[in-house]
């Protein structure tokens, strides 16, 4: 860790939205070939710090948002395609929206089939369900063939089994990974690194052999035992669900 | 408007600042009423009404054949010009960011399609490719604007996953494009429908379109043949759902192409030169003679541009107040819930002629029976744009009817009318309105060619005396008064939520 050259790095680093501070104070480096999980609960900033790391490294790095950015009316074909639009021409492009270029189509309908979705290759993307469109955004981050992934929650639809295939598959073509994730489980079993984010700031950042899943289930209780500290709201009748 | 805002909502509410610029916009058009030529001339209008609504209800036409090819060149026009400005207002669309073609954009659809007409008139006469380019230029703008207004609304997560160094078309192609697409079509459709009013009404400038038939018509009195050109051109509107349809396009686009009239006008590329280096500067600019120019910069400011220009503000803001009131006043007889099922649709037809029927075409009729003053301008614009609004907010209205959890409360007619249907159709029959502004104010400067002493009257004039300079300037001021409008309502429209396009 300490000899691999930092490829992300943040000093004190904060970001607002408007009157909300979705980072605070980070500080932290993460250095090629590492595979860092992102835990924490939501509204942590997870997401925030996932898209400051794309823009330190738009050029070499597969970006996964949450919710996929797929285009609706295309087919799961060319969502996945997109991924490398930076390998053909403009005129290719054009073309390959009238009729597939068999170059693409053939290495497509591989990744396709890793992916469990042939039977939906030309299927507009609206029509498919919750886990087959993450599929398809991870299809397409598989596409972009970059050395770094960044996903936020890249699996989170798709049932355990197929979702930790799938997820060792992404680590394996990826030299840097750096994912979101809800399931603890997962980031334990494939990750070397876990950083663990609370309210915009950095809980826990340590190697995953230091950890064990019943101090991973604190970081999260701690946050539902930190709410009573807070003076309750006396005033309002009735229940409050909170978010973050 | 004001009464009825005032009572609904408490003054603490955002609604304070909607009915203050509503005060603004009345106080406004209550000053302009003061010096607005509304002056009526002694014609007869029940004489001339009765001989209209006769020719409206008896419509004859002897020679089919000509009724046939006008409405056949009026289309090709249209399809031909949406065909060619739509992908390069996609285009334009693109880089929007730039200021430079924001800045385009916004110059040359600020001058009417009849000015693109005149200029490109003086260029290759009465020929296609005149009528095509009046089109395709302002549209290209319009186009470009509103492209690129539902670009901004669509997600930004899909270009975040393409590879950076796609650059900005590939990305665009491949994401944004896709996205808005049945957004685009919407639009182009009624873009489209707009090229046909417009493609009409160039027959006021010769060519030959349904508006050059229709003029020959009510100057000659052939009021039968004036209403069944009316028909058609309403039929051909109206029934644009039924004949267009994507796969009839290409065969469509074909026969367009061979449609176009063959009037050759005169092509001469040379000129083209000398009447951008020579033709539209002052003589006296060119020759350096300096106090003949101030003595030309002072009667064109004095005698034309200034009352010109008065003349067609106060008139855009008579009419702007006016088109307020017939939307409050015609929508709910279109509406399911106040009108009722039945009601309803003669509601329908009487906003579905209004809204297409062109601005110019009614301000013509409505001249015969009024004589040449403001009036018949400003009831024209109302008429129109009024019926315009009230059709969509009517579609508002239904389309919230059919949803049993919005409907709940049942209050009916004059008491829905008052607390229900206009509260909540207000904020968006305003942002409608703001819309149409800058339209009615290019509209308004354009009904000059009729003989009302607006902008339009003055560079009508300027090109019959072949003085291109004096043409040159007041469209320019045309053009500038038509951004600042466009400007000034874009900042009012931020007062409220964005509805869909309309423009």
């Amino acid at each position: 860790m300490d000899t691999a050259p930092a490829l992300f790095q943040f000093a004190d680093f904060s970001f607002r939205y408007g009157a909300h501070a979705a980072l605070a104070d980070i500080t932290l480096s993460i250095g090629k070939g590492e595979k860092v999980a992102l835990l924490g609960p939501s509204g942590a900033g997870k997401s925030t710090l996932l898209e400051q790391l794309y823009r330190q490294q738009p050029h070499c790095s597969a970006l996964q948002p949450q919710g996929g950015g797929l285009v609706d009316l295309l087919s799961v074909y060319q969502n996945i395609f997109i991924g490398g639009l930076d390998r053909v021409g403009t005129c290719a492009a054009l073309w390959n929206l009238v009729r597939p270029l068999s170059a693409q189509r053939a290495e497509i309908t591989d990744l396709v089939q890793r992916l469990g979705l042939q039977d939906k290759f030309w299927h507009s993307v609206d029509r498919l369900s919750g886990g087959q469109r993450q599929r398809v955004a991870l299809g397409r981050a598989l596409f972009r063939k970059q050395p770094v992934f960044l996903g936020d929650e890249p699996v989170s639809s798709v049932d355990p089994v197929q979702a930790q295939t799938l997820l060792t598959q992404v680590l394996q073509q990826h030299e840097t990974a750096v994912v979101c994730l809800h399931s603890r489980q997962l980031a334990l079993e494939l990750f070397e690194r876990i950083i663990v984010l609370r309210q915009g700031r950095v809980l826990c950042d340590c190697a995953t052999a230091d950890l064990s899943i019943e101090q991973l289930d604190e970081f999260y209780q701690q946050d539902g035992s930190s709410e009573p500290i807070a003076p309750a709201d006396t005033t309002t009748d009735g229940w409050v669900i909170r978010t973050s | 408007m004001i009464k009825i805002g005032y009572r609904f909502w408490q003054p603490h509410s955002s609604v304070r600042r909607l009915n203050l610029i509503c005060l603004l916009m009345i106080g406004m058009a209550g000053l302009a009423l003061l010096g607005v030529d509304f002056e009526r001339y002694p014609v007869d209008p029940w004489q001339e009404l009765s001989r209209l609504g006769m020719g409206l209800l008896l419509p004859g036409w002897d020679d089919g054949e000509v009724l046939l090819r006008a409405l056949l060149h009026t289309v090709a026009f249209a399809l031909l010009a949406v065909a060619v400005a739509a992908p390069v207002g996609l285009l334009l669309a693109i880089c929007f960011r730039w200021r430079l073609v924001r800045l385009l954009c916004a110059a040359v659809r600020s001058v009417h399609e009849l000015f693109w007409g005149l200029i490109f008139m003086q260029l290759f006469g009465i020929s296609p490719i005149t009528g095509l380019l009046a089109i395709i230029v302002p549209f290209s703008g319009v186009f470009a604007k509103v492209f690129a207004e539902i670009f901004d609304q669509q997600s930004p997560l899909p270009a975040q996953t393409v590879p950076v160094a796609a650059g900005v078309f590939k990305r665009t192609l491949y994401t944004l494009i896709p996205q808005s697409w049945s957004a685009l079509v919407s639009y182009t459709r009624y873009r489209f429908e707009c090229a046909l009013r417009s493609s009409a009404i160039l027959g006021f400038i010769g060519l030959p379109t349904l508006g050059f038939h229709l003029e020959t018509a009510f100057k000659q009195g052939q009021y039968s043949e004036a209403g069944a050109l009316m028909w058609a051109f309403l039929i051909l509107i109206a029934s644009i759902r039924f004949w267009l349809r994507p796969w009839l396009l290409v065969p469509y686009l074909i026969a367009a192409v061979w449609l176009l009239p063959e009037t050759p006008g005169f092509s001469n590329g040379g000129s083209l030169w000398r009447f951008i280096s020579v033709d539209i500067w002052p003589a006296a600019l060119l020759s350096g003679n300096w106090s003949e120019l101030l003595e030309w910069g002072r009667f064109m400011l004095v005698e034309q541009v200034w009352p010109g220009t008065v003349q067609t503000i106060l008139l855009t803001q008579v009419a702007v107040v006016l088109t307020g009131i017939v939307v409050l006043v015609t929508y709910p007889f279109a509406t399911q819930a106040l009108a009722g099922p039945v009601v309803r649709w003669p509601g329908r037809f009487v906003l579905l002629v209004l809204r297409c029927t062109p601005e110019m075409v009614l301000a013509f009729v409505l001249l015969l029976l009024f004589g040449p003053s403001g009036l018949p301008v400003v009831l024209a614009l109302a008429l129109h744009n009024g019926g315009l609004i009230a059709f969509l907010v009517a579609n508002a209205s239904d389309a919230d009817y059919r949803n049993p959890m919005i409907r709940a409360d049942d209050l009916r007619k004059a008491k829905r009318y008052a607390y229900v249907e206009t509260p909540r159709r207000f904020p968006a029959m305003l942002a409608f309105l703001f819309y149409r502004w800058e339209v009615i104010l290019r509209e308004s400067a354009i009904m000059g060619i009729l003989g009302v002493a607006t902008l339009g009257f003055y560079i009508d004039s300027a090109f019959e005396e072949i003085r291109y300079d004096r043409a040159f300037l007041l469209i320019m001021v045309t053009a500038a008064l038509n951004m600042l409008v466009d400007s000034l309502s874009r900042r009012m429209r931020g007062a409220f939520k964005h509805p869909a396009h309309i423009k």
